[in-house]
């Protein structure tokens, strides 16, 4: 059914329409409407007989998904930013013990300094923590990717983590589309655990693994990664067939004909990507750009054919590897292995910073012509960096980083003197 | 009929099975229990946490009809039963992490409600520090909810599966691996405790009980009252720990019973709150009594010894007797 509705609220239907057994939610933004619209579906009954747990913290939150997961429940919850990293442990047992939770991450930069704004800096922590990581583009894509996540954690025993813009998507009214509950029901089967703790067969879960073992089962898990490659497409396809829409999948290439520059990008900003992507070609510009829809596993082989005829590759992404630069560039590169493409980084919106069209226009304009720093900090106030630097030069004490920043932009000057 | 059984019968308030009609024997002393911690597993020897587990879990088993599910924290108790691939758990059973237990079984309970399983039960167990320390804000949560759990914390008084060091139910003054004897002050020093029963029953959930492996039938009585409840209880069993506190692994249930003795471990159930039942110390002893045969005080007994932190030590001991009114004053 056609909706104009806010992306949480769309979430929290898609995921009561798969049936979970067990929520556990605790609130941050700006996943926290997620959870509210789930509490008010289990009050009034809408859920059936799931278990809605108001826990004490992210931690106890994924800890009571684990649970529920190995007590065989189909269990959902959500989080961002700070209450990733506070679960963190638990996100990597979950994974290694193989319990199908989904999870959504509303991403959220992550502090100090503290920030509520989108990035991804979150998921990026977890993103080898052995979870299968989707990311959508569009609330619609949420919605879709939600279901798709279930249905291939459940066959793979493996948990999905969906990943939305905080604010941009979460918090963004627009039209959605949502499931008839027989065509989820068609898609969806009952969730049948490989295996469970169950008093009529009792096994052991969790045991402690020496040398003598623990590498195999580490490769199986990544190996279980690796099947993924080919059922998230699968998934995607079957979707389209019962909800006659195509959502999910690997990569999604736009444009890409003939395109002598690739653009990549994982989440919202793709939007505008493919907004300057139009502009630019109706300037006969070749360009093009790829969406990165699962991060882990991460479709080396997909983009490496999807990258074959591009003379370089710029990757806008939300995130810094400290000491490093680009992450999602440096998995681009993994799959570029060999070949002389540059990849070209530019990284952007860090907590909140808008991407606008200017800048991307500015920034693949120079990428174009191969004039572009590596990695580029897309609208970065280097002026600014320039006198805090000089700042910190002349006196060791010279003050809270931010606030220096805040009142030399004239942001805090009244009322900070 | 069931007997009046005095248990100090055999001068050394030994709990003889053989001098009990059949009913009144532990389940542990049954054919039929579960044997839910099998042998073969690798603690140490005289090691009260093992033992201290078997029963309680038998017991557990025994009033749910076989139907538990058990989550246990990291710590000795978890290695010592499950080296990969072996397992000396008969029973479904899950490990998750060091600091999460409650919070799994709180899952594991939400799980099997949504179910409809109303017959399974759920149980929880940790070492002091899974329990006081690291997953004390789980369990306060899992308390707080009154989910329908019930958590087993088996307190050997140290981080005994990382090599003995300090937790927050180490005594004052115990040698451990980070409060080492040595200094003005040796061994830990005197904070102001975390009694751990008390703040479960400051959560007024419904059953909160201490017990030692010094009374086996105590232990039993209460996990099967506990099991009689439904919501969040929570049973704190005393379990020396030979390699941790320096013993000779026979005196594992001497010492606790000195420890009960003394007054430095009480013996009480409480229900929503409210202390119920105490059980009144037969031979009140000295504090030296238990400390001296523990190598992790030896450095109170030097010479000359360390009277000034004996008499503080004492001194919890006297004042737990009075708060709990363990020599019986007002009856008993
Ligand atoms: C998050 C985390 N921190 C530390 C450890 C290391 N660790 C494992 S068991 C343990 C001590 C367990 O002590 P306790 O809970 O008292 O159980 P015991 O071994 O004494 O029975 C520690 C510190 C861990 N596994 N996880
Ligand atoms: S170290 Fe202590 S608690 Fe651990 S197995 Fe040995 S005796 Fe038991
Ligand atoms: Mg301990």
């Amino acid at each position: 059914m056609l909706k104009q509705v806010e992306g949480s609220q769309a979430v929290a239907e898609a995921i009561a329409l798969c049936r979970p057994e067990v929520i556990c939610a605790y609130p941050i933004t700006p996943q926290t409407h997620i959870v509210e619209g789930l509490s008010k579906l289990a009050r009034t009954g809408e859920l059936g007989n799931c278990q809605y747990i108001n826990v004490e913290s992210e931690f106890a939150a994924m800890s009571a998904c684990i649970g529920a997961s190995a007590a065989g429940a189909r269990t959902y919850t959500a989080t961002s930013s700070q209450g990733l990293l506070f679960m963190a442990e638990a996100v990597y047992n979950a994974a290694g013990l193989g319990l199908p939770i989904v999870m959504t991450v509303g991403n959220r930069a992550i502090g100090a300094p503290i920030n509520i704004w989108n990035d991804h800096s979150d998921s990026m922590a977890m993103a080898d923590a052995g979870w299968i990581q989707l990311h959508a583009e569009s609330n619609q894509e949420a919605v879709d990717l939600h279901i798709q996540a279930f249905r291939l954690a459940e066959q793979l025993s493996v948990p999905v983590m969906v990943c939305e813009d905080g604010f941009i998507l979460t918090h963004a009214y627009e039209r959605v589309d949502v499931p008839d509950p027989d065509q989820v029901d068609r898609y969806l089967p009952a969730f049948e655990p490989v295996q469970m703790l169950d008093p009529e067969e009792p096994i052991t879960m969790g045991a402690m693994v020496g040398p003598e073992a623990f590498m195999e089962v580490r490769y199986l898990a990544h190996h279980k990664q690796l099947q993924a490659i080919d059922v998230i497409p699968e998934l995607s396809a079957e979707f389209e067939t019962v909800f006659g829409r195509e959502s999910g999948g690997l990569i999604k290439p736009y444009r890409t004909e003939g395109a002598e520059t690739v653009v990549i990008a994982l989440g919202s900003v793709i939007g505008s990507i493919k907004d300057v992507v139009d502009e630019l070609r109706d300037d006969d510009v070749a360009i093009g750009a790829i969406k990165v829809v699962s991060f882990r596993p991460f479709p080396l082989a997909q983009l490496r054919d999807a990258l074959a005829d591009a003379e370089r590759v710029v990757v806008v992404e939300k995130d810094l590897a400290l000491g490093l630069g680009g992450i999602v560039a440096s998995n681009v590169r993994m799959a570029l292995r060999g070949l002389r493409t540059p990849v070209y980084t530019v990284i952007a919106g860090l907590g909140g910073r808008p991407i606008t069209k200017q800048s991307l226009h500015r920034v693949f304009a120079q990428a174009g012509a191969d004039e572009i720093d590596d990695p580029h900090f897309l609208d970065l106030d280097l002026a600014v960096v320039d006198r805090e630097l000089a700042r910190a030069r002349e006196k060791r004490r010279s003050g809270p980083i931010a606030e220096n920043i805040l009142r030399d932009m004239g942001l805090v000057g009244g009322k900070l003197g | 009929m069931t007997q009046r059984v005095k248990f100090y019968q055999t001068g050394t308030f030994t709990v003889g099975n053989r001098l009990l009609d059949a009913d009144s024997r532990t389940v542990q002393a049954t054919l039929d229990r579960s044997n839910s911690l099998t042998s073969g597993h690798r603690a140490c020897q005289g090691c009260g946490e093992a033992l201290g587990a078997r029963y309680a879990m038998d017991t557990a088993m025994r009033a749910a009809g076989n139907k538990v599910v058990a989550v246990n924290a990291t710590g000795c108790l978890e290695v010592f039963s499950t080296p990969y691939p072996e397992s000396s758990w008969q029973i479904p059973w899950v490990h998750s992490l060091f600091g999460n237990a409650p919070a799994v079984a709180t899952g594991v309970a939400a799980a099997l409600r949504a179910k409809g399983r109303t017959d399974v039960r759920v149980l929880a167990q940790g070492g002091d520090g899974g329990t006081v320390d690291i997953g004390f804000g789980c369990l306060s949560g899992m308390f707080e909810r009154n989910d329908d759990v019930l958590y087993l914390c088996y307190d050997n008084e140290a981080y005994m599966n990382t090599g003995v060091q300090r937790s927050g139910s180490t005594p004052a003054t115990a040698r451990t691996a980070t409060t080492p004897a040595v200094g003005a002050h040796p061994g830990n020093t005197f904070g102001q405790g975390k009694n751990m029963p008390l703040i479960a029953m400051a959560h007024d959930i419904p059953y909160v009980a201490t017990a030692s492996v010094a009374d086996l039938h105590d232990l039993e009585a209460k996990v099967t009252r506990a099991m009689e409840i439904s919501g969040a209880r929570y049973l704190h069993v005393h379990v020396p720990c030979p390699l941790g506190w320096g013993s000779n692994p026979c005196d594992t249930v001497k010492l606790a019973r000195l420890a009960v003795e003394s007054g430095l471990f009480p013996l009480f159930q409480a229900e929503h709150g409210a202390v119920t039942d105490v059980t009144p110390i037969r031979r009140k002893v000295p504090v030296e009594a238990y400390l001296r045969p523990q190598r992790r005080f030896a450095h109170l007994f030097r010479k000359p010894p360390d009277t000034e932190s004996l008499a503080a030590i004492q001194a919890i001991a006297d004042r737990n007797i009075r708060k709990f009114d363990l020599l019986g004053a007002g009856g008993g």
